[in-house]
């Protein structure tokens, strides 16, 4: 399943509170997308902002035809996304990258999800649930507006804790707050996350602490998105010594056990 | 009408003039999902060291204006593992290759030229005297005509294909340096490495990069590279040049040409347009049928000089 280079149409923007989500047509792209894998989009044709930038895949409907993603236009390039409107195109390279690695046996697993980052576990939550498994999730966010939810992770979730910082919806608090006593009640095969580093490397922690497995979707700054730039390396430790690996190709999706954070 | 594209670079013909910058494009394995690797004149190949490097700490990439900064440190597998899993596998697919080598002495050098001695399917060398970001940053043998000729000097003899000798802009003399490398015996020269530059962020006042410094690469770059290839050139005609920095299409290529270039080379843009390579190779093919150029022979170097 290589990636394609693809001038996508725009199916359909919305808005969810503070995010944007933008579907696209890409049938190709949508066929073989994995959770946890990511696109990489030009974000101002023409300008003088060449590089492209990762979006984590929200959805790929495979019948449709179609990719989304959610995102938090705070940045030059979100903002030129978030203008975006049906029919209007977008210049794709995807799907890129090592998504989450899932059992084939349906089992017990937990998601915990920040902000927007929420979206790609929807996504993860929905094959897991297709393979007959047992999906819990923890989100959280700094407020109710940059809460992300839909209603495949409600669909298809056997429990959702809701933690925002200010206790604007759910309970006041971090998502790793509820960690302890979700895993000691439902025993989750893997932790699988996806959200802000600072939360990420927490929930990474916890997860160690209690031994459980955790696959980690990280965001980093990526040039190229495709291999060859080396600018996206994190330290992983790899058959006992540490390599910078890339983001954009042995991850985004890494061990939490194995990320030597900085 | 026929174009014949192919080049001619201190002895190894390459069947079009269009190959990648070192760096920017892996050994081609990851690229080959986006470019047909044999519409390329070559392969230039990320630097490698003698031994394996773990590279610089994270961030080591920034956006800038049509641009980027990058600090890597060399991260690479170490000359021999480049040599048994990337030359081979380009090898085996009969696409040619060009080897990017750098040291932290003229010994590491030559023990890289020499590793690749016999290598199949390696049509040249080059050397990597102007990376800015290594620890030791007061070695860039690049800033220097003596060292420059030293390496050059070591390298030619013990390499049994062309060296290619790539050289920074950050000097005040890049002519007389490109002399030192012509006249220790270098079969051609690669012009530009990128220009150090700097950014901060103004929200953390941290520099972008953990080194401070980096390369800026890109669009940005691309007029110093022009002036810098027509310098060389006008003063060494006969030495072929492989022209980068900035190419983002047939234009910028044709410019390079220009201005005297024999060969050019694709960088930062196969970043953020994956097949950009494959797209200019094939686009120079059509501008010189458009304009009944039958060889690169005729435009190389013709930029009119007078006002």
């Amino acid at each position: 399943m290589n990636p394609v280079i693809r001038i996508a149409a725009v199916a359909s923007a919305a808005r969810f509170g503070a995010y944007r989500e933008l579907v696209m047509e890409a049938p190709e792209i949508a066929k073989d997308a994995r959770p946890g894998q990511f696109l990489n989009i030009c974000v101002q044709p023409g300008g003088a902002h060449l590089l492209r930038r990762p979006f984590s895949i929200a959805r790929a409907d495979r019948t449709a035809g179609t990719v989304s993603v959610v995102f938090d236009p705070v940045g030059l390039g979100t903002q030129w996304l978030a203008a975006r409107e049906a029919g209007d195109t977008v210049d794709l390279v995807g799907p890129l990258g090592h998504g989450f690695d899932v059992a084939s046996d349906p089992g017990v697993d937990l998601l915990v999800g920040g902000g927007y980052g929420t979206a790609a576990l929807s996504f993860l939550a929905a094959e897991l649930d297709a393979r007959g498994g047992e999906v819990h999730a923890i989100i959280g966010a700094r407020s109710r507006s940059r809460l992300y939810e839909d209603n495949v992770l409600d669909e298809t979730c056997a429990s959702i804790a809701v933690m925002t910082d200010d206790g604007s919806a759910g309970m006041q608090g971090l998502v790793t707050d509820p960690m302890p006593e979700m895993i000691k009640r439902f025993s989750p095969r893997v932790v699988y996350a996806c959200g802000p580093m600072p939360m990420l490397r927490a929930t990474a922690a916890v997860a160690s602490e209690l031994g459980v497995p955790s696959q980690i979707a990280v965001e980093e700054f990526m040039a190229c998105g495709i291999g060859v730039c080396w600018t996206c390396v994190l330290p992983v430790r790899t058959n006992g010594s540490l390599k910078h690996q890339r983001s954009c190709t042995e991850g985004p999706v890494f061990e939490g056990e194995a990320i030597a954070w900085a | 009408m026929g174009v014949d594209l192919s080049v001619s670079l201190g002895g190894a013909r390459l069947a079009n003039p269009v190959v990648t910058a070192s760096g920017c494009f892996g050994s081609g394995k990851e690229m080959s999902r986006f470019v047909d690797l044999h519409s390329l004149g070559a392969i230039v190949c990320k630097t490698v060291t003698p031994e394996p490097r773990l590279g610089i700490s994270p961030p080591r990439g920034a956006e800038t204006a049509s641009g980027m900064l990058n600090a890597i440190g060399l991260q690479n597998p170490g000359v021999e593992a480049f040599r048994e899993n990337d030359l081979s596998w380009l090898a085996e697919r009969e696409v040619p290759a060009i080897a990017s080598v750098g040291g932290h002495s003229v010994a590491e050098y030559v023990r890289c030229v020499e590793v690749l001695r016999g290598s199949t399917g390696l049509i040249a060398i080059e050397l990597n005297l102007s990376c800015p970001n290594l620890e030791d940053r007061g070695f860039m043998f690049a800033l220097s005509a003596e060292r420059t000729a030293e390496v050059v000097a070591a390298a030619r003899a013990a390499s049994d294909v062309p060296i290619f000798t790539k050289l920074s802009p950050d000097v005040t003399d890049l002519v007389a340096i490109a002399e030192a490398a012509a006249a220790a015996g270098t079969d051609g020269l690669s012009l530009i490495n990128t220009t150090l530059g700097m950014a901060i962020d103004t929200r953390t006042f941290r520099a972008k990069l953990s080194t401070g410094t980096g390369g800026l690469s890109g669009p940005a770059i691309k007029p110093i590279a022009v002036r810098c290839v027509w310098q060389v050139h006008r003063a060494l005609p006969h030495v072929p040049i492989i022209g980068m920095g900035g190419i983002a299409g047939v234009d910028d290529a044709i410019e390079m040409i220009l201005a005297g270039a024999t060969a050019i080379a694709i960088g930062t843009a196969n970043f953020y347009e994956p097949a950009v390579s494959e797209q200019i190779a094939r686009g120079i093919a059509d501008f010189c049928e458009l304009r009944g150029i039958t060889s690169l022979d005729e435009i190389r170097g013709q930029v009119k000089e007078e006002g």
